[in-house]
């Protein structure tokens, strides 16, 4: 059994039409820790050790966020910068995360085909992703398949419930793996 | 009609309070100055609208004091009464004995029998708990060294008076004509070890109900939810403890101080203080007036340079007294001073000792009726005394202070300076030590500087108003000055000092409310801080937050108020002086905050923080 941790990231999550049933039904799989972040830091004040505790805790962590102009929304930067620090994180020191899986799971506005070379966003979802990416490399952890939900804009009830459970199978699997 | 009598009376004492307390208090003079001017002005010697009933008022009016004594217990906790004991017993037993053996022994030089000399030196070596306490707390100055000092004695003063009354009979001369008197209560029909027993019984039973009694019964009434019902209880409750007291022949202020002390730790502590303080307040209000109105001037304009001389002769050798003793047990200047002049007057059991005194012969009429206008003088001179010590004669005592003190010459050169190290200045102070910056400390209480010294911080003591202190302080080379003195008006005159003289200085201020900020803001301070604007505003966040609230949502809705606020703050300090603008432009304030909060926590169509919302770009799809 794998401990899942999601770091879940968004500034007006009563806003949000999507990631309200998301989370809900992230609550209903076992040994799945939702941490949000905004919750606990809505002064940007991270508690650094405490972090890196849940990060040792767990073997996947998701930062779960929507995609804010091609990015994360500030805080998750905040916490990336502030956590995954140097000798801990990374360096030749930093073992902490060596063989941790990590990924994202994202919501976005734009359809997928906008997402590509062709499409009015001129580059796919792992190309904006980079950052992450290689933020997972330098920390020796395996990035997985980024979980997407997209075009949100257009999407009915019916199909966010879709999606909600697909995203429950999602993080059963994980952590059943 | 004694009905029409009744409501005649409680129209000339209740507009007299109401007319001239808040003259008094505008004045600077306080609440207990402006009863006492207001008995007077009602009383025999100015209009002559209350008469010889005023005496039967003032021993009415006395239950004051016993509810006074009652809400005291109540805010003490006997924790601190038990750390208070070496005062009580100590300074208080000093002063009462040193002080009746002085005027004893004068009188006894005077040519007066023994018997009336020891009579007149026990009655007057007693202070006025009522006019002390109410002022002493009316300045806020219940929990400074002096104000605990204070009470102390008018406690031990308080219990004194039972071996008095009990010593009383013992002075009469005249067997054959001791009157009948009221006074003496039921229990003296029994021989002393009984009377020992139902005395001891009496306290016991108090103690014994205010833990197990009284808590279950007040429960009961609590839930009934009748707030009347409650109220009559707490009134019950003392009147009760008032009749117990008075059938043993204890003194009732005594017996409900310790009922309110046995209450103190329980949960209805608040409550019955609430319930109480009105009637308290209107009480000691009457008292006051009462004690203004039965000063007869006739008495004074007939022989008035013996009465001025007997009433500061007294006052004199009292304080001198008080001062000596509180030099031995260590106060510093400011707070002994204070202590000295706040009990050197002579206090209203002398009305009733007094009343049995010359009932029993003991001294003669003349005398006492003198006597009785000493006293009466003594206490309306009280608050005004004082006001000069507060105003006159501290101000300048703090310089002596300073020299006496060598670790008052300040040598360091410290960026900030923070003037006024209470509960505001000091956690500016910590934080600002806590990270590194060197910062110098002034402080205006003696008893603080010596107990923040004796933690190892760099603390001083003198009155930061002054700019040769400042100059001493380093305020030539620092950058900052923090400004956070309890008084408001201290703060204002200190901003025109540091202006005048360091017009270099940064200033920060701290303001009580509004108001203050105003007045620092229109005095041209850039940094003015309003003391509880932040906490209740974090309250208000944490209140939104246990709603429901999302947290980011909650602290931006905070900020936003916030800025808001301070906005609408500088706005209005510019027009403040203009009624109508102010309060027009105040309405228009609140108005449009009241829609700016509305639409920022109304629905997802808030016109705020449009960058997380997606429902425009919705509608383009």
């Amino acid at each position: 059994m794998a401990k899942v941790l999601i770091l879940f990231t968004h500034p007006a999550l009563e806003k949000s039409r999507v990631n309200k049933p998301l989370l809900q039904h992230a609550k209903m799989v076992d040994n799945v820790t939702i941490h949000d972040l905004y919750e606990h830091y809505p002064d940007f004040n991270i508690d650094i050790q405490h972090e890196q505790q849940l990060l040792l805790q767990n073997d996947i962590i998701l930062w779960h966020h929507p995609l804010y102009w091609y990015n994360s929304p500030a805080l998750l930067k905040q916490w990336i910068d502030l956590v995954l620090e140097h000798g801990w994180a990374y360096g030749s020191q930093g073992k902490a995360l060596v063989g941790k899986k990590i990924t994202n799971v994202i919501t976005s506005g734009g359809a997928a085909d906008a997402y590509s070379k062709e499409g009015h966003n001129n580059y796919t979802i792992e190309e904006f992703l980079a950052p992450f990416i290689q933020t997972a490399k330098l920390c020796n952890m395996q990035y997985l398949e980024p979980f997407k939900v997209q075009g949100t804009h257009k999407l009915t009830q019916p199909d966010i419930e879709e999606h909600a459970i697909r995203y429950k199978n999602f993080l059963t699997q994980l952590t059943t793996n | 009609m004694a009905a029409d009598s009744f409501f005649t009376q409680a129209l000339v004492y209740l507009s007299a309070a109401v007319v001239s307390v808040p003259i008094a208090k505008k004045l600077g003079l306080g609440s207990v100055l402006g009863y006492l001017i207001a008995g007077i002005i009602i009383g025999p010697a100015a209009l002559g609208w209350v008469g010889e009933e005023g005496k039967d008022i003032l021993h009415f009016a006395e239950f004051g004091v016993v509810m006074m004594l009652f809400i005291i217990g109540l805010e003490l906790e006997p924790a601190l009464l038990w750390r208070m004991r070496k005062s009580i017993l100590g300074l208080g037993g000093m002063q009462v004995v040193a002080t009746a053996i002085l005027i004893t022994s004068i009188a006894i030089f005077l040519n007066l029998n023994w018997q009336a000399s020891v009579a007149i030196g026990l009655i007057l070596a007693l202070s006025s708990t009522a006019i002390v306490l109410q002022t002493l707390n009316e300045k806020g100055l219940m929990n400074t060294v002096s104000g605990q000092n204070s009470f102390a004695v008018l406690l031990f003063q308080d219990i004194a008076v039972i071996p008095i009354l009990a010593l009383m009979p013992l002075l009469i001369t005249d067997v054959s004509n001791k009157a009948s008197d009221g006074q003496i209560a039921f229990i003296d029909q029994f021989p002393s070890y009984l009377q020992t027993i139902i005395v001891l019984g009496a306290v016991a039973s108090i103690i014994v109900a205010g833990k197990y009694i009284i808590r279950p019964v007040f429960r009961i009434i609590a839930g009934t939810k009748l707030r009347e019902l409650f109220t009559a209880a707490a009134l019950l409750l003392v009147i009760g403890i008032t009749v117990l007291m008075s059938l043993v022949g204890l003194s009732p202020a005594l017996g409900t101080f310790l009922a309110g002390v046995v209450l103190a730790n329980s949960e209805y502590r608040h409550e019955l203080i609430s319930d109480i303080d009105p009637f308290k307040g209107l009480l000691l209000g009457l008292f006051f007036i009462s004690v203004g109105a039965s000063i007869d001037f006739n008495l004074i304009l007939a022989n008035p340079t013996s009465i001025l001389l007997l009433v500061a002769g007294l006052m004199l050798l009292k304080g001198i007294i008080l001062f000596v003793l509180g030099r031995f047990f260590k106060m510093g200047l400011d707070q002994n001073l204070l202590f000295s002049f706040s009990l050197a007057q002579m206090g209203e059991f002398a009305f009733v000792l007094f009343s049995f005194t010359s009932q029993n012969n003991i001294i003669e009429p003349a005398l006492t009726s003198k006597l009785i206008a000493v006293v009466a003088v003594s206490m309306a001179l009280t608050p005004l005394l004082m006001l000069i010590n507060e105003k006159l004669i501290l101000p300048r005592i703090g310089t002596k202070e300073k020299d006496e003190r060598e670790t008052d010459t300040i040598l360091e050169k410290n960026p900030v300076i923070i003037a006024g190290f209470g509960k505001y200045g000091n956690i500016v102070g910590r934080l600002l030590m806590a990270n590194g910056v060197g910062t110098t400390v002034l402080d205006y209480n003696s008893d603080r500087v010596e107990i923040l010294r004796k933690l190892g911080l760099k603390v001083y003591y003198g009155d930061p108003t002054r700019h040769d202190l400042l100059h001493a302080a380093g305020a030539d080379d620092a950058k900052i000055i923090i400004v956070a003195l309890e008084s408001d008006e201290q703060s204002i005159e200190l901003v025109e000092t540091i202006k005048k003289h360091f017009p270099h200085l940064k200033i920060m201020v701290r303001a009580g409310d509004r108001f203050d900020a105003y007045e620092h803001i229109e005095s041209g301070v850039n940094h003015v801080y309003r003391e509880t604007l932040d906490s209740s505003l974090r309250m208000g966040t944490d209140a939104l937050k246990l709603l429901g609230f999302r947290a980011y949502q909650a602290q931006r809705a905070a900020h936003k108020f916030f800025k808001y606020d301070e906005k609408a703050l500088k706005e209005l300090a510019t027009i403040k002086h203009d009624k109508k603008l102010y309060l027009d432009t105040a309405k228009n304030r609140i108005a449009e905050l009241e829609e700016l909060i509305k639409a920022d926590l109304a629905d997802t169509q808030s016109t705020n923080d449009l960058g997380w919302d997606t429902e425009s770009l919705r509608k383009q799809f």
